[in-house]
């Protein structure tokens, strides 16, 4: 029974169009489902592989401005930028690969960081290709209605769960979550610790990538600002993963639901819409300190926590 | 001919004093990673805290931002041993699946700082005009004939100075003070300094209210020079990471040469590309550190006291 629950989930999101929702719900799950891609890609590298990045919204931004450069230079449809960000990402993956993850955690951490900010500079700078700050803008989107939009991010959701899924379950999976407990030990064993890092990173990197494609053309415009700021995108990466739970399936769908009605949420609430950093920083503090394996991964913990305490003897 | 020989040495200039304010904003990121083994994030935002502290000393009560050093420091310490006492201590203890936890606790920490700055001061630029921001001194004024042209800003100056002083200090006390020595202590080995009876729970927080206090001298002084707006963390937390890298994890020697490389590195790169590209040349000297020297300048410095 539990093997189906993704396929009667996937099933049940594929009739919401047909109920109605108003444009700005079926947006919200658009992001929904957009976030937990990412969430889901960053959970592959730093739950499951333990390389924890600070840096997701180079890869994301990377999706979003080959798929952008691609309408804007060839004149061709954006939705081709879906494609062309695997190859552009895995090479840019590997050259990461290459020079950080030779060496251990904290100075990934330390590359990832920075580089999302490099980019964003240097998107800002290349004026000429990028167009800098003026960003890039599709002239028409393919679609007014969002409810291709939904079939298409729905699908690349099943898609990237199912690949995470298909992964964490073969070899491959056993070893990533084998570097993150001890990595001298799995060296030891034989286990090639760079080489699967890298391919960790890469699949995380080219998963991310498709989501800012989708980005690009969903949103019709791109700037630097947009697609590569530290903590708009890549903290909150790191935070739907922190909410919903570290290595586990579901975390990164339940977290990117949270953390996406939260956001709107808070957004709309007068006058505390600019503090919305803040709470979101409260709430990772605290996420850290009580449930450091998030909803789902301390899902019994939290029952506990509410239950009288009484109960507990 | 004249002219580029003049840039070059005046770029140079510029860098050795912005490098020995970077060497103070490292060495505090050093020390902390040296004695917890975790990376700081907030500590660009620690520093902006600081420059806020010193902004409003100056706005309100026209107190020199030189001076604020001496209340900025204090607090700034103070407020570290709080965030180390009450939010990344019971961190180390959660069990967890992610081993970096604490650093994500700082990226955390980093965004409500910055976040509540610009609720509460907005998101204005902001610098302390003083009297003397415009003074500098002339080659010429000393050398009638000389052939080039170089000056050397008083604030610069100034601030160079005060962060010598600082670091000196700093390394008064963790060469000659018994609570130094705990710290260095604890930094080399853990266990070690355990059993020789150092209470390594009373340096971890000792440390990061350093690191903070040190940092939050920085700000001090860039105030005068810079400008400050609620964002400006996230780039010194840049700074002061490419720097512990380029110095070698957690060596204090290192974090100093290190930072002077960096001053002098940013400082042509603004200079022959632009300043737009600085944290483009921030990233590069990192991936080279990386690549080239991973052990960083503090491997160079083992390497040579070995051969004598």
């Amino acid at each position: 029974m539990k093997k189906f629950v993704p396929l009667i989930i996937f099933a049940a999101l594929c009739f919401i169009p047909l109920i109605g929702l108003s444009s700005y719900v079926m947006h919200i799950l658009v992001l929904v489902m957009m976030w937990s891609i990412i969430g889901m890609a960053w959970n592959l590298l730093g739950g499951y592989c333990g390389q924890v990045s600070f840096g997701h919204a180079a890869f994301f931004g990377m999706g979003a401005y080959s798929s952008g450069l691609l309408y804007y230079h060839f004149g061709i449809s954006a939705w081709w930028g879906l494609p062309v960000s695997v190859p552009v990402l895995t090479v840019f993956s590997l050259i990461l690969g290459f020079i950080c993850l030779r060496l251990r955690g904290a100075y990934f951490a330390l590359a990832t960081l920075a580089l999302g900010e490099v980019l964003r500079v240097t998107a800002e700078n290349l004026v000429k290709f990028t167009q800098g700050d003026l960003g890039i803008m599709i002239k028409q989107r393919t679609w007014v209605e969002k409810t291709w939009y939904f079939y298409i991010i729905l699908l690349l959701a099943a898609g990237c769960f199912f690949v995470i899924k298909k992964v964490m379950e073969s070899k491959l999976g056993y070893y990533f979550v084998a570097i993150r407990e001890d990595q001298d030990a799995a060296n030891s064993l034989g286990i090639n610790t760079t080489l699967y890092k890298t391919i960790a990173l890469c699949l995380s990197g080219v998963l991310t990538g498709i989501a800012g494609a989708f980005y690009m053309n969903y949103m019709g415009y791109i700037d630097p600002t947009t697609v590569f700021p530290l903590y708009d995108i890549s903290i909150v990466a790191v935070m739907v993963v922190m909410v919903g739970g570290v290595a586990t399936y579901w975390g990164p769908v339940i977290g990117a639901l949270i953390m996406v009605f939260l956001a709107e949420v808070i957004r709309s609430m007068p006058g505390i819409g600019v503090a919305h950093m803040t709470l979101f920083g409260i709430l990772l503090i605290l996420i850290i300190i009580f449930l450091p394996n998030g909803i789902v991964g301390d899902f019994r913990k939290m029952i506990g926590l509410f239950k009288p305490r009484g109960a507990l003897k | 001919m004249a002219a580029q020989v003049e840039l070059f040495l005046q770029t140079l200039i510029s860098g050795f004093l912005l490098g020995g304010l970077y060497a103070l904003i490292g060495l505090g990121m050093a020390l902390i990673m040296g004695v917890m083994r975790i990376i700081n994030l907030a500590h660009g935002d620690l520093m902006m805290v600081a420059m806020y502290i010193a902004y409003w000393l100056f706005t309100l009560f026209h107190i020199d931002p030189y001076l604020s050093v001496f209340v900025a420091t204090p607090l700034l310490f103070f407020l570290g041993v709080g965030l180390q006492k009450f939010l990344i201590n019971p961190v180390m203890k959660v069990e967890s699946i992610l081993p970096h936890n604490q650093v994500i606790l700082t990226v955390g920490i980093g965004m409500v700082l910055a976040n509540l700055a610009t609720v509460f001061f907005t998101s204005n630029y902001r610098s302390t005009p003083v009297s003397y921001a415009s003074k500098a001194w002339y080659l010429t004024d000393f050398w009638k004939n000389a052939p080039i042209e170089l000056s050397l800003s008083a604030p610069w100056s100034l601030s160079f100075i005060v962060a010598v002083i600082l670091t000196v200090a700093l390394w008064f006390f963790l060469t000659k003070t018994d609570t130094g020595k705990s710290i260095r202590a604890t930094a080399q080995d853990i266990d070690a300094a355990l059993l020789m009876g150092v209470n390594v729970g009373v340096m971890r927080v000792v440390t990061f209210g350093i690191g903070a206090a040190l940092v939050g001298g920085a700000g001090c002084l860039f105030i005068p020079i810079y400008y400050l707006y609620p964002a400006l963390g996230k780039q010194f937390t840049n700074v002061g990471f490419v720097i512990t890298v380029l110095g070698g994890m957690g060596s204090t020697e290192g974090a100093i040469i290190g930072g002077v490389i960096l001053g002098i590195f940013e400082s042509m790169t603004a200079t022959y590309l632009g300043m737009g590209w600085a944290p483009v040349g921030r990233f590069l000297i990192f991936v080279a550190a990386l690549v080239f020297l991973p052990g960083g300048v503090a491997s160079l410095l083992r390497k040579q006291r070995l051969e004598k």
